[in-house]
């Protein structure tokens, strides 16, 4: 596609670092977070951080979904293989996650055990459609991610389809955002705030942000647009003035998509949720309404969820944070590689710990 | 998994529209799209669900400001 060629453009970038040069005070340090794994293994894919002065910071937050998921969560997963008669439909990003023993899914299907990657939930309706079995669909993601899953609830009721139900694991923004703002040891000036979860919610979600002091830009995933929302994170900087700047208008509109969040919210509501490496946060993640109960897997199952679990050793939380850089961690490219991952960061393609180690920081 | 990627709209079905991203032709559905699309319009699709159509101008204008910069660094 022509678009995406222009947003690789080297003229144009060499135009950006130049501007973003002139912006540059340089006994300053900019510290902006990125809170979506696209934009990290997209930081990561270009180069973008060797590009930049030294004193510019990108740090990459929870924006993985598969990062931020806790290790009960996982652990159940497998506990629900094993123990019935069902198939598991899953994006093809939770495969290679690690059990507390080591165990993950790709060795189950290999173990025998019915799980099948999905591309889009509605994927899941024809599965269903064609065995007695129930179908177990892994519902993970933000707010880019839930609406789909939404879709695919109401669909099912629709064609009255009964034999699949739902993991749910998703999760939403602000009151992580909120956390992360908040945190005493988490130094951050501003955020490159996702696109595509901001085609959904709209520029509203980081209003509170920008009246806490942090620059905020909705940024899209091209080299020429990253480098782009960089500058102008740092013209919010250098002035002391914040606001929400929608650097990503060609899909980003203000208000979002209403009819996806309204779908969402018809079929979920806010609960709380547990992140790795952070722990609880209130309102920050999503349960099926009431009225769709019948779909949850959590409940068919009679799951319950040890959320005191952790990996010893891994401090895929610390990374999440900001608190350290993916090669500051002892496990980093030895215990944990892209092909053995023992952490969660290193196994999600949009992990920071596999993009570091993929394409160097 | 948040990767998003843009399509072109090849052939519009009741609830859902034929795209093209990158080659590969895909169904993809519209129930997210408040907006109607057309035949050769671009949308942003995410897991199967079109979830914003894709505005060229606005693309052809960032990329305008861009070169405006150059003048400023000259």
């Amino acid at each position: 596609m022509k678009l995406i060629d222009s947003f690789r453009d080297k003229e144009k970038v060499d135009i950006l670092l130049k501007q973003i040069d002139k912006l540059n005070i340089k006994d300053k340090e900019y510290r902006f977070m990125e809170v979506c794994g696209t934009h990290t293994m997209s930081i990561s894919r270009f180069g973008l951080r060797t590009l930049l002065p030294e004193n510019i910071l990108l740090i990459s937050g929870p924006g993985c979904p598969v990062c931020v998921t806790s290790q009960g969560e996982i652990d159940a997963i497998f506990d629900l293989v094993k123990n019935n008669d069902v198939i598991i439909a899953t994006y093809g990003d939770l495969l290679k996650v690690p059990g507390s023993n080591g165990e993950n899914l790709y060795i189950l299907r290999s173990m025998g055990f019915d799980i099948r990657v999905v591309f889009s939930p509605l994927d899941v309706i024809e599965i269903a459609k064609n065995t007695d079995k129930e179908v177990v669909f892994l519902s993970i993601g933000f707010e880019t991610t839930t609406p789909p899953s939404a879709g695919l609830v109401k669909q099912l009721v629709k064609e009255n389809i009964k034999n699949v139900s739902l993991f749910v694991m998703n999760k939403t923004m602000p009151k992580v955002l909120d956390f992360i703002a908040n945190q005493e040891n988490v130094m951050v000036d501003g955020f490159l705030c996702p696109g595509h979860v901001s085609a959904i919610t709209g520029e509203r979600l980081y209003e509170p942000l920008v009246r806490s002091g942090f620059a905020c830009v909705i940024s899209g995933f091209e080299p020429v647009d990253v480098l782009m929302s960089v500058k102008l994170l740092m013209e919010q900087v250098n002035k002391g003035e914040f606001w929400v700047e929608n650097n990503y208008g060609r899909v980003v509109k203000r208000n979002g998509n209403e009819l996806a969040m309204k779908l969402m919210y018809e079929v979920f509501e806010d609960s709380d949720a547990y992140w790795r490496g952070i722990g609880v946060i209130e309102g920050s993640g999503l349960m099926l309404r009431a009225n769709y109960k019948d779909f949850d897997a959590m409940e068919k199952f009679n799951i319950e969820v040890d959320y005191s679990k952790s990996l010893p050793g891994c401090r895929c939380g610390d990374v999440l944070l900001g608190r350290i850089k993916p090669t500051d961690c002892s496990l980093f490219g030895n215990r944990c590689t892209p092909e053995d991952p023992y952490g969660p960061c290193m196994v999600s393609s949009e992990g920071s710990c596999a993009a570091y180690y993929k394409y160097g920081g | 998994m948040c990767l998003g990627l843009p399509g072109k709209v090849i052939e519009i079905k009741e609830f859902s529209a034929i795209v093209d991203i990158a080659g590969t032709k895909r169904e993809v559905s519209t129930m997210m799209l408040a907006e109607n699309v057309e035949v050769g319009d671009y949308v942003m699709v995410h897991v199967g669900f079109a979830i914003a159509k894709m505005d060229p101008e606005e693309a052809e204008e960032t990329l305008k400001t861009i070169i405006e910069y150059a003048d400023e660094i000259d």
